[in-house]
């Protein structure tokens, strides 16, 4: 009898655990798993074409990194309630705050910009005109967005992160060696030593598993689902979720393009699915598929980041809570920002293999700046109290810190002395 | 015209209301800062540079 009602008793908590993570869930998954854009999907489709599943060890290294820089955002937003652009503004003044801003809105826009690079040419396989795909995004995106709930917004994104998933049945559907992909992929090398190409896509892959659009993406997520302190535990557990099955992801997507592209130069994720339809027609479909997921998701998130962050800072009404007339400047900026970036794709001779990439290291080369923002604003005891960083958490987004201001000088370096890594 | 009128009065006002940073400027904040607006100066040169440099090449 004590054994039953000892399993009733646990059932019941977990149940109700599961019912409280259920109801947190969401700012986490959403921003990690959107991490996985079409960017992304290029990123790990080239990194698998190059170098096989030997690069699957570094993107391991990628969980903690992810999971301790977005987890800070959490804990920013349910403690201040602010955004992360307006908690930069507050805290170091105009100059920085404008500097964040801008350089969000830089990076967005063209990270958006390669969202519908992605989105085209992935429906392009599938004889949908690039004109088409853009119109169609635009007008669903605008029907995610104008239903005036975040909670609805945020159950659809849910339901296209759950689409990208369709990497792993690809993943399985190629046969590849589960002994090679542990024997290579598990142990930390650089094949071929480090070179320009090497740097090149480990930075990408920085780029494009931490970006700063997430940073203010996640707080003011935080902050529109209006999560409190002591939804902090379950919000770092959904980061959590969301930082490992961004990377299974991408390690799935390593394993399809290493199995059956390796050594073939691939240029972008359409190329990929287009070469692997030609091998195997349901993997290179279920690619193409894939990127075009990843690229919407990428879009609808990033498009609001930038919205947020405007509305916060120009004092506009800028919740997924409102509709158009309580928060006309609010959708302007989010539709200017969406149009704008879908037009580019649609210019002939925009040279977008050169954005796409570049967009990735851009991305990584002014991250430091927002994590030492992040970093400084989670030190500051007067407004953060018990949920400001301990010494362990210093060291350790410290060290990612340094590790990546490292990366990225080294990549500086390497841009005006293309040889001295050679 | 109207329009860029209430925008310049607004970043003005944002400027305004934002010009005293609230964080206490310890010196540690202060190096940050200082090494922050080095490196991303070196960096955005290095950056453009290689942009630049690379869109005649065609690549």
């Amino acid at each position: 009898m004590d054994f039953f009602s000892t399993l009733y008793y646990r059932t019941k908590k977990v149940l109700k655990s599961l019912k409280m993570y259920l109801a947190i869930a969401g700012p986490g998954l959403v921003v990690m798993i959107a991490d996985n854009d079409a960017g992304g999907i290029t990123t790990y489709a080239a990194t698998g074409a190059k170098y096989g599943y030997h690069l699957i060890w570094f993107l391991l290294l990628l969980i903690p990194v992810a999971y301790y820089v977005q987890e800070m955002t959490v804990r920013l937003g349910a403690v201040t309630k602010r955004g992360h652009a307006e908690a930069i503004f507050e805290s170091f003044g105009a100059f920085w705050g404008w500097f964040s801003l801008l350089d969000l809105m830089v990076v967005d826009w063209l990270t958006l910009v390669t969202e519908f690079v992605g989105m085209t040419s992935a429906l392009n396989i599938f004889g949908v005109p690039p004109w088409l795909t853009v119109a169609g995004v635009i007008g669903l995106m605008g029907i995610i967005v104008l239903n005036g709930r975040y909670w609805t917004w945020e159950k659809i994104a849910l339901g296209f992160c759950l689409l990208n998933l369709v990497y792993v049945p690809a993943a399985f559907m190629v046969n590849p060696s589960v002994k090679e992909i542990l024997g290579n992929g598990l142990i930390p090398n650089l094949p071929g030593g480090l070179n320009n190409d090497l740097f090149f896509l480990l930075m990408a892959n920085i780029g494009t598993t931490i970006a700063p659009w997430m940073l203010f993406f996640q707080q003011s997520s935080v902050v529109d689902k209006g999560l409190h302190e002591k939804d902090i535990k379950m919000g770092k557990a959904d980061t959590l979720f969301g930082a490992i099955i961004t990377v299974f992801v991408a390690i799935f997507i390593v394993v399809v393009t290493g199995t059956l592209l390796h050594g073939v130069p691939i240029d972008d994720a359409a190329t990929a699915a287009r070469m692997l339809m030609n091998m195997n027609h349901f993997t290179g479909a279920l690619l193409a598929i894939g990127l075009f997921d990843a690229g919407l998701l990428g879009a609808i998130c990033i498009s609001l980041a930038s919205s947020w962050a405007f509305g916060e800072i120009f004092g506009w009404a800028h919740s997924l809570n409102t509709n158009v007339k309580q928060a006309p400047w609010f959708y302007a900026s989010y539709f200017f920002t969406l149009i704008t970036a879908g037009i580019v794709p649609l210019i002939p001779g925009a040279p977008l293999v050169l954005i796409t990439l570049f967009v990735q290291v851009i991305a990584v080369t002014l991250l430091p700046a927002a994590l030492v923002f992040l970093i400084l604003l989670l030190n500051d005891k007067k407004t953060m109290g018990e949920y400001a960083n301990t010494p362990m958490q210093n060291w350790i987004t410290g060290g990612i810190v340094v590790a990546i201001i490292i990366l990225s000088t080294m990549y500086g370096v390497s841009a005006i002395f293309p040889n001295l890594f050679k | 015209m109207r329009i860029f009128t209430q925008f310049s009065e607004k970043i003005r006002e944002i400027n305004a209301r934002y010009a005293k940073p609230k964080v206490e400027m310890s010196p540690a904040i202060k190096f940050s800062l200082t090494g922050l607006r080095i490196y991303l100066l070196v960096l955005v040169v290095l950056l453009l540079y290689k942009f630049i440099t690379l869109i005649p090449a065609g690549n």
